[in-house]
């Protein structure tokens, strides 16, 4: 189950390149990659959901970079947020323009060196990247799913991914971590399969959504509800519900920035002119900025996902099922955790950061708390940063290091 | 000399002071070097707690689990009596409530260690008598608008609040430099005056709540 090898810089010469190639991809990248696809719960079998429901069969979409070593003590599996993809490191083809969406920390010689660790990324059940989720066809109908698809919770996402790494053949991740539902989702790995976890980097993420953050998502769902093209979600065979997606989007993307990195792109300034036109086009360039945000993410996302998997975010709570008591749901917990927290995140505030850590301390946890000063709020957990790049990689090395002695 | 010095003032003491095994928590544990050796030598179980991001990488970097924030910040979490030893280092002093600082730790530890530059140190005195300006209690030290200094105190003092809260004190072994190294040479004889920093062992058994 080995990625592909990067290509060799004198290699790619010999691939016919175009204007827009990547010319070579850099010698830190993971190189050209491909997404995997992995299908279980094949009938009669089935995947039983937290809500009751069944599903089946279900696919899963990931993509793996680096090796497995022979101890299987490297493996690290990294989870993605609300809109992501398998596609988390590398190019798809040398006329990708983008690299995956956590690029500049995944690959040789990063914080998560693919030199040294086997890193697996996989998509979420409910989502529309190439994993079974509302867009996919109902084998009872033959008709895409829509809106019978079953409401799947961050435990849905995470047990599902558990076939995926029993289906890999390792017994325990190094680390599983993610930002924003990927931190969920990574804090869910650690309760839910305490001995397949080495440690976990949650970051910019927190132990439940804040009442703030749940009507932020129903702004967008309603915004899909109310598109007139929505159809009840059956819109597959039809025109999609763009404008309302587009219009949740737009509203999403403001949660994820601060007011300090919204002020330093945009200021109040004007998109074609010096002079206000008095008149309801779009003229400033926060607005158009946030119109080419919702127009870019209807290409590639669809609506009954992301009512989806917002319900799923809104759901989690880890402290629900322990009286609401957050340290007794960390009672079990065997990983050790690298808690990374934002300054300017107002979307998952530290505060929220802190609440994870502080039950994991009084749980008697081993666990490291790293708050990054920053001004790009939520987003930040994306972006290049120096000091979250270095408490990474450190912390895996030592992590490493005590499962090779744990293995002997 | 001074921030490298600064840093292990007291480590000697500590180190003997602790149990192998011990539990312990580190308030304000820098770089996290007395832990680590904490760990090399007696076998701890170490955490710890430091505000500065440049402490916590390298505590991170050391394979240490620390938290980035205030001291005080999530003590009141703790069980009573969570941590055989709880150190404050040459960090009492600095610290915005030391009330509220010692009350929890006191009351989240078997036993405490207290150690802070002496204010009663003749030196000081000498240089406030003669100088008229504020002494620089510990070797580099900075001047009294650089220094993070919040609440300067002497043995004195000290021992007067653990008698007032009844806080008991179970050693003393205040202590001066050797030379420019950071090793301690005990000073028994009226610490209050010859002692350049105080160093208690304070009892937190019976206090849980």
């Amino acid at each position: 189950m080995a990625a592909r090898k990067p290509l060799s810089p004198h290699f790619s010469i010999f691939l016919g390149m175009h204007m827009n190639d990547i010319a070579v991809p850099p010698a830190n990248s993971v190189g050209i990659v491909s997404t995997k696809y992995f299908t279980f719960a094949q009938p009669p079998n089935s995947l039983t959901l937290v809500s009751g429901k069944t599903l089946s069969p279900v696919t899963l979409a990931y993509e793996t970079y680096g090796n497995l070593n022979e101890k299987k003590t490297n493996a690290i599996l990294i989870l993605h947020a609300l809109s992501g993809t398998a596609h988390a490191a590398g190019y798809h083809s040398p006329h990708d323009r983008d690299a995956g969406w956590w690029d500049d920390y995944i690959g040789p010689g990063k914080a998560f060196d693919t030199e040294k660790y086997f890193v697996i990324c996989s998509n979420v059940i409910g989502g529309c990247n190439g994993s079974t989720g509302p867009s996919s066809i109902n084998p009872a109908t033959g008709k895409e799913y829509a809106l019978d698809f079953p409401i799947v919770t961050i435990a849905d996402m995470v047990n599902a991914q558990k076939h995926l790494i029993d289906n890999l053949g390792i017994e325990r991740l190094l680390a599983v971590s993610g930002g924003s539902m990927g931190g969920m989702q990574a804090l869910q790995w650690a309760v839910s399969y305490p001995d397949r976890v080495k440690s976990v980097i949650p970051i910019a993420t927190a132990a439940s959504l804040s009442a703030q953050g749940i009507a932020f998502h129903e702004v967008g769902r309603q915004a899909i509800f109310r598109d007139p093209n929505f159809n009840g979600g059956n819109y597959y065979r039809e025109s999609p519900p763009a404008s309302g997606l587009s219009l949740a989007r737009m509203i999403a993307h403001i949660t994820y920035l601060s007011e300090k990195s919204m002020h330093e792109k945009f200021g109040r300034r004007l998109q074609n002119s010096e002079l206000f036109r008095f008149r309801f086009d779009t003229e400033f360039q926060v607005e158009s900025y946030l119109h080419h945000k919702g127009l870019k993410f209807v290409e590639r996302f669809d609506a009954n996902s992301y009512l989806y998997i917002t319900k799923a975010i809104d759901y989690f709570d880890l402290k629900a099922e322990y009286n609401g008591k957050l340290t007794s749901a960390f009672e079990h917990v065997s990983a050790d955790f690298l808690v990374i927290g934002f300054t300017t995140d107002w979307l998952y505030p530290t505060v929220q950061s802190r609440e994870i850590v502080n039950a994991l301390r009084v749980a008697g946890k081993n666990v490291a708390y790293t708050e990054i000063e920053t001004d790009y709020g939520h987003d930040a957990f994306l972006l290049p940063n120096d000091r979250m790049e270095r408490d990474i990689a450190n912390f895996l090395k030592r992590e490493l290091e005590k499962a090779n002695k744990e293995s002997i | 000399m001074e921030t490298s010095i600064l840093n292990t003032i007291a480590y000697d003491l500590i180190i003997d002071e602790i149990p192998e095994g011990a539990r312990v928590l580190d308030l304000g544990c820098g770089d996290g070097s007395l832990l680590v050796q904490l760990q090399k030598l007696k076998k701890i179980d170490g955490y710890g707690v430091e505000i500065s991001p440049e402490g916590v990488s390298a505590c991170v970097e050391k394979g240490l689990y620390v938290y980035q924030g205030d001291i005080d910040d999530g003590l009141s979490d703790y069980r009573g009596n969570s941590f055989d030893y709880v150190i404050l280092n040459q960090t009492l002093h600095f610290t915005k409530r030391p009330r509220f600082v010692l009350a929890e730790t006191m009351r989240i530890c078997r036993n405490a260690i207290v150690s802070f530059p002496n204010l009663g140190y003749w030196k000081n005195r000498l240089h406030i008598l003669l100088k008229g300006s504020m002494p620089r209690n510990t070797s580099g030290e900075r001047e009294w608008f650089n220094s993070s200094n919040m609440h300067h105190l002497s043995i004195e003092d000290f021992r007067l609040y653990c008698g007032l809260n009844d806080y008991p004190i179970k050693r003393e072994r205040h202590f001066s430099l050797k030379g420019s190294s950071a090793h301690s040479k005990p000073v028994g004889f009226f610490p209050n005056f010859f002692a350049h920093f105080a160093f208690f062992v304070l009892d937190g058994e019976k206090f849980t709540e």
